[in-house]
């Protein structure tokens, strides 16, 4: 590949740093910039020593140099990046966005990976979103799903002041995502934060309620399958058991329960492997990048 | 039927040095009483409250003196769900019911960050709730500003709770209470979620939690009594500053239940601190009103004992339950594994897969 398709990562914390050391190995995508606020920033630092040319100056800054980015990858919060979409929309630069601001159409790579090629803005959901919404789909494609729910337990270590103070956004965007992209008619999300030492592996639970005639051996082998197509971007992804059916019953309002335990284990780019579900929000960002880089050249 | 004490008290002999007086003077009471079985006592109850109970409880409440009631799903608002259980009448119906039904007492609610939301809480406003206690773990209380932030923007009174005290040392506690008043919050509650705190556990820790934010916000004790200490825990959690006390009548809560309010007010009428609640009534509600909408007693035996002494978040004890039943594995190493884990509160789920991994080992010994 001759020509690599330009980006800059706006947000040199832990999701942008741990997203730079990806975008490095990457044969399609160049990260040239890394964009912070604090001359002090770690994520910067680790950028200039691994040649990336490194500002503390903001957006602002970014803008308004000579040769501008194809790709941006923002990692920084749902108000940032709210107020600055539309700038790289009018710059011409397509947006990655990590946050859970959902200015443009949300993504998940096994589900609707190619959907959205030609947006203005992407949205990566959340990392509660990217590790389970495959598995609401993985139901909903073999049967109707009129309610799923997904718990999501993170290590403290892993949730960054960010995820912390806006938490309302973690399970508003993550149930609009197991609705308009798991096929969920209603979603439900809760997270965790845990802070055992040492740090617990990400863990994720999906329940789905579907019909009590619904073919169970057809969705267990749709759950495995699943399985191996997020493990081809999160090697880390694992079926913790079998799903479980619990037959219908007042405790379960009257559906199927089906349960489905997950574990995600990152790959340990700048983050230990217990944060998973950094992992697997910069992963899926970069396959999403990826294939737009290919839409891009060609 | 009404009973005649046998005798009159000697109260006065016991001084406490912060009182719900220096806070609101017009109320009189050295501590304010919050009465939990309609949230805690949710947990025991599957979450299966139905309208007529709760107003005959709020009743009976309200008439012997309780000056706070909580009500909600035992996980907070949003709490009905798969992984918590589903609510059998929703929660802000009954939240409305017993603002309605209430005529003196203040209707609280809770709600945990990542369970339920900001909306959730301008929608048990709407219904009369009047109090509103956030809770988080307690490593997390920075999870907690928005809601706190929001809260105190709509005119509510704020709790905020920290989650599993016995886990961390009292300095730690202390930090995660500046960041909770810091937000909005106007009292601090030491929660002893896993009933697993030891008198002096307690005391040291409350009294970390006062020499940090002073005069800032008050603070309360939340007990449970799996290792059956409850009331002495309280009493202790009194006397080194905590001028809000949780309890659930008859213990109506997780677990092994809550300290048993009615047991504490008789305790408190004998040292001499003014609670406004009249013992003979609560004791009468207790007996005639909130026994009958309970399942069963709330008891110690073999699982709920199991939780006080590893340190397991009392909710999780119908869930293990159902998982041990379910996959005929032990209910009481589930438990124990769930303490290995140190699993926090919300994490339910996680049940299912211990008993699974049970299940499995049993399967390979066969």
């Amino acid at each position: 590949m001759p020509n690599k398709v330009t980006a800059a990562i706006v947000g040199p914390g832990n999701i942008g740093t741990d997203l730079l050391y990806k975008l490095l190995r990457s044969d399609l995508i160049e990260p040239r910039w890394m964009i912070g606020v604090d001359p002090a920033s770690e994520g910067l630092e680790l950028a200039r020593q691994r040649g990336v040319e490194a500002s503390h100056e903001g957006v602002d800054w970014l803008l308004k140099q000579d040769e501008l980015p194809e790709l941006i990858f923002e990692a920084t919060s749902a108000y940032v990046h709210r107020e600055y979409a539309p700038r790289y929309a009018e710059a011409g630069i397509r947006a990655i966005d990590l946050t859970p601001a959902a200015v443009g159409p949300a993504v998940i790579p096994p589900v609707n990976g190619e959907e959205h090629l030609g947006a203005d803005n992407v949205n990566m959901i959340t990392c509660g979103g990217q590790a389970t919404i495959p598995m609401v789909h993985a139901v909903s494609r073999v049967t109707p799903v009129p309610y799923a729910e997904i718990v999501a337990s993170v290590s403290s270590a892993s949730a960054g002041p960010g995820t912390r103070a806006n938490i309302d956004e973690f399970t508003r965007t993550t149930s609009a995502g197991v609705e308009t992209i798991g096929g969920a008619e209603r979603g439900k999300a809760i997270i965790i934060l845990n802070p055992a030492e040492p740090p617990m592996i990400m863990r994720d639970t999906i329940f789905c309620g579907v019909s009590a005639d619904a073919d169970r051996d057809a969705i267990s082998e749709s759950v495995v399958r699943m399985a191996r197509q997020v493990q081809e971007y999160v090697p880390g992804y694992r079926l913790l058991q079998d799903p479980q059916f619990d037959d219908a019953s007042d405790a379960t309002m009257g559906l199927t329960k089906v349960s489905i335990f997950v574990e995600v284990e990152g790959a340990g780019d700048y983050l230990p492997p217990y944060a998973g579900n950094l992992d697997i929000m910069t992963a899926a960002a970069t396959r999403v990048g990826e294939s737009i880089a290919k839409e891009i050249a060609r | 039927m009404t009973i005649t004490p046998v005798s009159g008290i000697d109260p006065a002999i016991d001084v406490l040095a912060r009182t719900w007086m220096q806070t609101d003077p017009e109320s009189g009471l050295d501590l304010r009483l919050t009465d939990t079985c309609l949230r805690d006592g949710s947990h025991h109850k599957r979450h299966q409250f139905v309208p007529d109970e709760v107003r005959g409880i709020v009743a009976a409440l309200d008439a012997a003196g309780i000056p706070v009631i909580e009500v909600t799903h035992g996980d907070g608002l949003g709490g009905s769900s798969f992984n918590y259980g589903f609510s059998r009448t929703p929660e802000q119906e009954l939240i409305k019911l017993a603002a309605e039904t209430a005529t003196r007492a203040r209707i609280a609610f809770l709600m945990l960050p990542g369970v339920g939301t900001k909306d959730d809480i301008r929608a048990a406003q709407d219904n009369g709730g009047q109090i509103c206690r956030i809770a988080t773990h307690c490593t997390e209380a920075d999870t907690s500003g928005q809601h706190f932030g929001l809260a105190r923007e709509l005119g509510l009174e704020t709790v905020g709770f920290l989650m599993m005290s016995h886990t961390q040392p009292p300095e730690v506690l202390a930090r995660q209470a500046r960041i909770m008043v810091d937000a909005g919050c106007q009292c601090v509650y030491v929660v002893d979620s896993a009933g697993a705190l030891i008198m002096e556990g307690v005391a040291d820790r409350v009294a970390a939690i006062v020499d940090e934010i002073g005069r800032e916000a008050t603070v309360g004790f939340h007990g449970h009594e799996n290792l059956g200490l409850g009331v002495a825990n309280t009493v202790i959690a009194a006397r080194a500053g905590a001028t809000q006390i949780d309890g659930s009548v008859r213990r109506f809560g997780a677990g092994a239940g809550n300290t048993p309010l009615e047991a504490f007010i008789g305790v408190a009428d004998k040292l001499g601190w003014r609670t406004g609640v009249d013992f003979l009534q609560i004791v009468d509600a207790a007996e005639d009103v909130v026994r009958p909408a309970m399942p069963e007693e709330c008891t110690l035996n073999r699982m709920t004992l199991m939780m006080g002494y590893a340190g397991v978040y009392s909710s999780f004890l119908k869930h293990a339950g159902n998982a041990a039943e379910r996959y005929d594995v032990s209910g009481a190493q589930i438990l124990l594994e769930a303490g290995r884990r140190k699993l926090i509160g919300g994490q339910e789920d996680q049940l299912i897969d211990i008993a699974l991994m049970l299940k499995a080992k049993n399967d390979a010994n066969a």
